[in-house]
């Protein structure tokens, strides 16, 4: 049976699925028994979200424009 | 054939500009528009060897990683501050049970998160050294696996497993120390009341 300090180190390649069969039967039979280590899963998986839900920054219009030019120049340097 | 006997590197290169910056914004911040730029001229370099236009996407983001990664190869090859080992127990789960923000609420930790908005989450993450963030990204934002990043970057699966394990931890303690000099804490406790 791990404790919780391996349970941590291992938190985020249980969320990300990562885990052989063995270690994920561990890790599962741990949080079985520890609401704290259910609660630190549970708070990984929504940091994962945050960043994944905050991943399209948009291009501001001045910079698409420069960058339009740029490929003009590209293209007429090449011509 | 080649992409290039069939469409002009402009008309290419213009449908994947969104998306190029949106990526260059977060692996080289400030930068992204230099980073695109160069990017644009090794494609435009290279563009006959484009066999498929299916594949622009990877192959524009492979040279914009490439770029990135010259820009930092710098921070890229400095040795991590601290072993592993020594980092491993620290989560901002307890950190945040342990200070009790927000001692009315039932929902602390996700009180804590929701009280970050995206732009919150960028500044956050441009605190990171680009070691740790450009995995993050690659990894959590673009949902790549570890085994392509580990490719892109030209670096070995366990330096890119070491780093976003580190990544993901200085993310954390970054987000506690941002919100508290932003007092995201108090805003947040300020709104239940």
């Amino acid at each position: 049976m791990i404790n919780c300090t391996d349970a941590v180190q291992r938190l985020w390649d249980y969320v990300e699925k990562d885990l052989d069969s063995q270690e994920q039967a561990s890790m599962e039979d741990h949080l079985a028994l520890c609401r704290r280590c259910c609660g630190e899963v549970e708070f990984a998986e929504e940091i994962r979200d945050l960043m994944k839900e905050a991943s399209k920054p948009r291009i501001p219009d001045e910079v698409s424009e420069r960058l339009s030019e740029y490929l003009d120049d590209l293209e007429g340097s090449a011509s | 054939m080649s992409v290039s006997e069939d469409r002009s590197f402009s008309a290419v290169a213009r449908e994947q500009l969104p998306w190029l910056y949106s990526l260059a914004r977060r692996v080289a911040d400030q930068r992204a528009e230099d980073v695109v730029q160069n990017c644009l001229l090794k494609a435009h370099q290279s563009f006959d060897s484009l066999r498929d236009h299916e594949a622009a996407p990877a192959w524009f983001r492979q040279i914009l990683i490439n770029c990135a990664r010259d820009l930092h190869r710098k921070d890229l090859r400095r040795v991590d501050e601290s072993p592993l080992d020594e980092t491993a127990d620290y989560t901002l789960y307890r950190r945040i049970a342990d200070e009790d923000p927000f001692p009315y609420s039932e929902s602390v930790h996700l009180d804590f998160l929701h009280s970050f908005s995206e732009d919150d989450v960028w500044n956050v993450l441009d605190r990171l050294p680009p070691k740790y963030r450009i995995p993050l990204v690659l990894v959590h934002m673009e949902g790549l696996a570890v085994k392509e990043v580990s490719r892109m970057l030209a670096v070995a699966e366990n330096t890119v497993l070491s780093w976003l394990h580190r990544g993901r931890k200085r993310f954390q303690e970054e987000m506690w120390d941002y919100a508290e000099e932003r007092d995201l804490l108090r805003e947040q406790e300020g709104a239940r009341r």
